[in-house]
């Protein structure tokens, strides 16, 4: 009781001094739904997607590759996780993003060549970046949904002559999904708001977008108030949604097992 | 002259250096109902999983259908088959598993469409009737739209059965298909087993359920440390084995019955 007491008052105390602080209230209103902030939080939901869908396919690849029986696949997959999980994000994004400093020109030789800052824009190197980074951190988790499935459904899907890669695809990975999904979401959530560190190579996503309307008329926590806010529904929405996976991919297990 | 659907000569099987086969040279015929016992350990499973390339054997010679399996003879030398091969010579042979191995995310009706439909590419709705008939003949059609975790062990592996057959094998291969039941269902799995065998399946069936070998076996193999010890008619076996390791097994095995 003294515990519930104690946090109920913490609460008021910080409720009261933001309501009292030096906030300007009704400008975080007036920017809530301003049209440059519109684009950034449209920016910042497409950007992660797109980093996901990429995460997603490069992970199933490097999982599968993880598990095939040719080692150099195998050594190739453990290298990309270990070098992508084992460096700042925002290193790689800044890398990405300062390729042309390594590679003036880019192309294929003698057919296609263009200098590199025009193709590595912003959005390019933060959608690479991301998606690379977030590859090796999915490969991971699909490759523990595998190993979850018990080895006889292997075997099973053998004998009834599929292939290895069939067996995959309808066997292995769908069973996989059941582990990979919640881990998966998180990820997603993840993303969401790491997708925020493509602000600092000019990607214009939320943040960006905010800074860029406080840097003119000089109402930070204003506007940081309102890009909070826009990360919190986003990832309200996001959570939601994952429960409704999590719910599908159940599908046979919700009553207990009997023998 | 009919051919031997399964010739084992000198098959020979090793985990490391632990021998689980030796020598084992087996015929069988058409028609035919094998039934292997022996004591754990002994090699049958990883015989049955020989014949149906889930293991490479590395002695001897493995011939399923009159195919050698696993090689192909190119100008007098062995070379190995491709993945892709090898599991189309695995579909003269369908397998139940001691644990049932149902694909838990799908309803029994499409445990037994799954390979009609994804591996040989036949039209669903041709599928799913077929796949009803064989439940029905498994004595399920009342259940077809439950998943695995909603039937009984028994159960289970019936459309278990009823998925092999889906992929009309020419041979049939149970690694103890009642060893995982409760004592009051085996007898609904082994009836199965029975029509099926009086259907005219060919089958090779390791088993610990005397009963079952005996009226339904043609014959019974003994194995017992990676050997096949004896080879007989079922009464023959069972009445006057010549084998002193014979003997032994039957008499713990029937000492459990008691
Ligand atoms: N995958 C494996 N790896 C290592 N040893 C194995 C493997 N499978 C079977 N064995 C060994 O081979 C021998 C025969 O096993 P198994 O065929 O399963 O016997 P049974 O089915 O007659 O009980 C046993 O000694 C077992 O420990
Ligand atoms: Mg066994």
């Amino acid at each position: 009781m003294v515990a519930v007491a104690l946090i109920l008052a913490f609460a008021a105390f910080i409720v009261v001094s933001f309501a009292r602080g030096q906030i300007d209230w009704t400008t975080t209103g007036e920017y809530f739904a301003w049209p440059t902030v519109m684009r950034g939080l449209v920016n910042t939901i497409w950007i992660s997607v797109a980093s996901m869908v990429l995460g997603i396919v490069l992970g199933v690849a490097c999982a599968v590759a993880r598990g095939s029986p040719n080692p150099v696949l195998r050594a190739v997959a453990i290298f990309y996780a270990w070098f992508f999980r084992g460096t700042p994000v925002i290193l790689q994004l800044l890398i990405w993003f300062n390729l042309a400093l390594v590679f003036p020109h880019i192309g294929i030789p003698g057919l296609w060549q263009e200098r590199t800052v025009y193709i590595i824009t912003p959005a390019f190197a933060a959608l690479v970046g991301l998606g690379l980074n977030e590859g090796a951190y999915i490969s991971e988790i699909v490759r523990a949904g595998m190993l979850s499935v018990d080895r006889g459904q292997f075997e099973a899907a053998k004998s009834i002559g599929m292939s290895y890669f069939l067996s995959l695809r309808r066997i292995i990975m769908p069973q996989a999904m059941r582990v990979v999904i919640p881990p998966l979401g998180n990820e997603f959530i993840g993303l969401l708001k790491t997708s925020s560190l493509a602000s600092i190579i000019g990607f214009s996503d939320l943040l960006r977008n905010a800074q860029d309307i406080y840097y003119n008329n000089a109402k930070v926590i204003e506007l940081l108030m309102v890009a909070g806010f826009w990360y919190l529904a986003v990832v309200s929405v996001a959570s939601i949604g994952q429960m409704g996976l999590e719910r599908r991919f159940g599908r046979g297990y919700a009553s207990t097992a009997r023998r | 002259m009919t051919q031997p659907i399964v010739s084992a000569l000198k098959v020979g099987k090793s985990f490391g250096p632990h021998p689980a086969l030796i020598e084992v040279t087996l015929d069988v015929m058409p028609g035919e109902v094998v039934c292997i016992i022996g004591p754990s350990g002994s090699g049958k499973t990883t015989f049955l999983r020989c014949v149906n390339q889930l293991e490479r054997i590395d002695a001897g010679a493995l011939w399923v259908d009159g195919e050698l399996t696993g090689y192909r003879h190119v100008g007098g030398a062995l070379h190995s088959l491709s993945e892709a091969e090898i599991a189309r010579q695995r579909r003269v042979t369908g397998m139940v598993f001691q644990r049932f191995n149902l694909f838990p995310h799908m309803t029994a009706l499409q445990n037994v469409m799954e390979g009609p439909v994804y591996v040989l590419k036949r039209p669903p709705a041709e599928a799913r009737a077929e796949a009803s008939r064989l439940l029905g003949r498994v004595g399920l059609a009342h259940k077809m739209e439950a998943y695995p975790a909603e039937l009984s062990g028994g159960q289970q592996q019936r459309v278990a059965i009823a998925r092999s057959l889906a992929m009309h094998p020419k041979l049939m291969l149970f690694d103890e298909p009642t060893s995982a039941l409760d004592p009051e269902l085996v007898g609904e799995v082994l009836q199965v087993m029975r029509d099926l065998a009086s259907s005219g399946m060919t089958m090779l069936v390791v088993t610990h359920e005397l009963g079952f070998a005996r009226d339904v076996g043609h014959r019974v193999v003994f194995m017992d440390q990676g050997r096949i010890v004896e080879i007989g008619a079922p009464a023959e076996i069972m009445n006057a084995p010549k084998e002193p390791r014979t003997r032994n097994f039957l008499r713990t095995i029937l000492r459990g019955e008691a």
